[in-house]
């Protein structure tokens, strides 16, 4: 199980870095880039909800709090007039992103459930909305035009570079939050996740725990946030209005909010969903219903994405085959989408 | 040896409640202070300004009234069934629509639009409910995301019936006039008056509703203890469905109101979903005089912050979301469940 786990990783690795070589242009950066850095936005927001039990609405925000930051930092048209080297600039959007990360946990860390769904959500608006009314940041047109390293070049005539980049981040990112997960502070995490009551009478900070946490996702929303402005070499507030809250909600729950790698399968429904549904006549340009009701159905019939309808479908498949007793040690449940943080 | 540990234990806990309360205590003289601040700063601008200060502060309360309305629905639907309903904000943009297509293109007297818009998103909501939040019952977050998942699918929908640029409403004429206030020669638009009414209205009536009827008293019943009250032989599904009526039709109420001062267009919804979780969240999810009182507090800094902060010659009022971002924290780390909130 676990090294069949492991192989398929390699696989779609392999899979993903030979992909420059049989795939046009436009599929390389329009999908399978977008989809990456919008994967690690998921991926922030279900290490938050499967391990935290905090699901969260202000990813997007901090997503966009590094961006800005970043665009601000570097030349570029509008926003401030700076024009430091991109990579100290990319150091600085990060902390910036994870210290407003820790402060806005440091507010929500004693709220779970939907509260803190509310609270984080009533966040991500106000720094959409900051961005939208600061013009010296931002303002409606955003900032244009964003330096890059030269290592990026130009994302648009010349996107495989910013692919195997984002790859190779978006890799060293999940193996890092995969290793975050099984540390003492990880496991603790899912202890104050499951029963918070417990863990603070055995001398556990809960609310410190929550707010590392965050901060910790604010950093991984933070890098996606970096490699979008690289992508995309612009930035507004549009980026991180409700719609884009809301896509990177559906995207981790099509994908399965408690699995890390839940984060890109459901990024690349996404992705794929968006580009080529448009043209379908019954959908046109109404892609936001389609994607409402995809995500309705996903939330009313699998609390567990595309990965929980992937593990009944093996689990049925398995029991048909193997005679119901034969098969390997039986499957974890899936946790209930209404259990974590319902204190 | 016992007797040791025992005092070491009690020490520890006395420790912590004297520093639980040094924290309660620093917490509320920030707020004193900043409240004061924000208040002293103000009274000073409003000291040189009589009349502008006259009209920010109505216009201050009026708006406070029109969040209140908004909020209100949402707070009874919480309350009741501990149900976020995340596509409060789309009922309200919708009900501005429905109520502006009655008045607009088939000419009905806005009374009865206003009639129709309420009735149609009330069975709209209570078609969401029945069909979507009654057999998930218990599961907050998912019913949270089936909200969110409408609320997407009603802005997309919106958009393409109603287009995406502004909608002005305009006002019934019999209520457009100024009303002539003998302060300082200030006078002031009528149908802002008529909000502000509207909305002590809504609140004395939901009072009398929860407080002196049979059914509020089954409402109020049902908040601490669903299991209880249904156990007692009364229906609590059909007190769900009612109460989830009125709160969506609070929402397209005061989505007509709003119509008054404002624009519809895409982004509304989201700015009243915002607006109603920032007055729930300060007053307390789930009460009614939370939703008033978070609703005036939010007003007041809305208000003011977009035309006080101005010092010198340097425009702050740019930077005005901030203060509601700080309203939100200071009251959350005071009160983690608002104001009046209670735990569940």
């Amino acid at each position: 199980m676990r090294a069949r786990g492991i192989g398929a990783f390699v696989a779609s690795l392999v899979v993903l870095a030979l992909c420059p070589l049989f795939v046009g242009d436009f599929f390389l950066s329009a999908l399978l880039t977008q989809a990456i850095w919008l994967g690690l936005v998921a991926l922030s927001l279900v290490f938050l909800a499967g391990f935290g039990g905090m699901v969260s609405l202000a990813q997007v925000g901090l997503f966009g709090v590094a961006g800005f930051t970043y665009a601000n930092l570097v030349l570029a048209d509008g926003g401030v007039e700076t024009a430091w080297n991109p990579w100290p600039a990319a150091i600085v959007a990060l902390i910036v992103a994870t210290a407003v990360g820790l402060v806005l946990g440091a507010v929500a860390s004693r709220s779970t459930g939907i509260y803190f769904l509310m609270i984080t959500l009533a966040f991500g608006v106000i720094i959409q909305f900051f961005f939208e009314k600061v013009n010296q940041l931002s303002g409606f047109g955003g900032v244009n035009g964003i330096d890059r390293p030269d290592i990026v070049s130009a994302p648009r005539t010349d996107p495989d570079n910013i692919y195997y980049i984002s790859l190779v981040v978006a890799l060293v990112v999940f193996l890092l939050v995969k290793y975050v997960t099984r540390t003492p502070f990880g496991v603790a995490l899912q202890g104050v996740r499951d029963d918070p009551m417990r863990m603070r009478a055995l001398g556990y900070n809960v609310e410190l725990h929550r707010i590392a946490a965050f901060g910790f996702a604010a950093f991984v929303a933070g890098v996606a946030g970096i490699l979008f402005v690289w992508w995309s070499t612009r930035i507004d507030p549009g980026n991180v209005n409700i719609g884009a809250i809301l896509d990177a909600l559906v995207v981790a729950v099509i994908g399965g909010l408690f699995r890390l790698e839940g984060a890109w399968v459901g990024a690349i429904a996404f992705v794929v969903l968006d580009n080529y549904t448009r043209d379908l006549g019954f959908v046109g340009p109404q892609f936001n219903t389609l994607i409402g009701l995809v995500f309705l159905v996903i939330v009313l019939l699998s609390p567990g994405g595309l990965l929980g309808i992937w593990a009944i479908v093996r689990d049925y498949v398995r029991r048909r085959a193997g005679g119901g007793s034969a098969g390997g040690p039986p499957a974890p449940a899936e946790p209930s989408i209404a259990e974590p943080g319902t204190s | 040896m016992v007797e040791h540990a025992d005092t070491a234990a009690v020490r520890t806990v006395r420790l912590q409640t004297a520093q639980a309360l040094v924290g309660r205590w620093t917490a509320r003289v920030v707020i004193f202070v900043v409240g004061g601040l924000f208040l002293g700063w103000i009274a000073f601008k409003g000291a040189e300004n009589p009349r502008l200060f006259l009209t920010v502060g109505l216009n201050a309360f009026t708006l406070a009234g029109l969040y209140f309305v908004v909020a209100s629905g949402f707070t009874l639907i919480f309350g009741l069934m501990r149900v976020v309903n995340m596509a409060h904000g789309s009922f309200f943009l919708l009900g501005g629509y429905i109520s502006l297509q009655f008045t607009r293109e088939l000419g009905w007297p806005w009374p009865a639009a206003l009639a129709v818009s309420c009735a149609w998103v009330a069975l709209f909501g209570l078609f969401i409910q029945q069909a979507f939040l009654r057999w998930t019952q218990g599961q907050e977050l998912r019913q949270a995301l089936i909200t969110i998942a409408i609320s997407i699918i009603l802005a997309d929908q919106m958009l393409r019936e109603f287009g995406g640029t502004a909608v002005d409403p305009g006002r019934p004429a019999i209520l457009d006039y100024q009303v002539p206030l003998h302060f300082f020669g200030v006078s002031y638009a009528f149908p802002r008056f008529f909000i502000l009414f509207m909305a002590v209205g809504v609140g004395l009536a939901l009072y009398f509703w929860l407080r002196h009827t049979r059914m509020g008293m089954v409402i109020r019943a049902g908040v601490d203890d669903r299991q209880m009250v249904s156990a007692l032989g009364i229906n609590i599904q059909l007190v769900f469905a009612i109460a989830f009526m009125v709160g969506s039709a609070l929402a397209a109420f005061a989505g007509f109101l709003y119509g008054f001062t404002g624009s519809y267009l895409p982004g509304v919804d989201t700015a009243f979903l915002l607006n109603s979780l920032i007055v729930v969240i300060i007053g307390g999810m789930g009460s009614l005089g939370g939703a008033a009182i978070g609703a005036l507090l939010l007003a007041v800094v809305d208000s003011f912050s977009d035309v006080y902060l101005i010092f010198g010659d340097t425009n702050w009022t740019n930077y005005s979301i901030l203060l509601t971002f700080l309203l939100l924290v200071f009251v959350l780390a005071v009160r983690p469940l608002g104001l009046f909130g209670r735990p569940s």
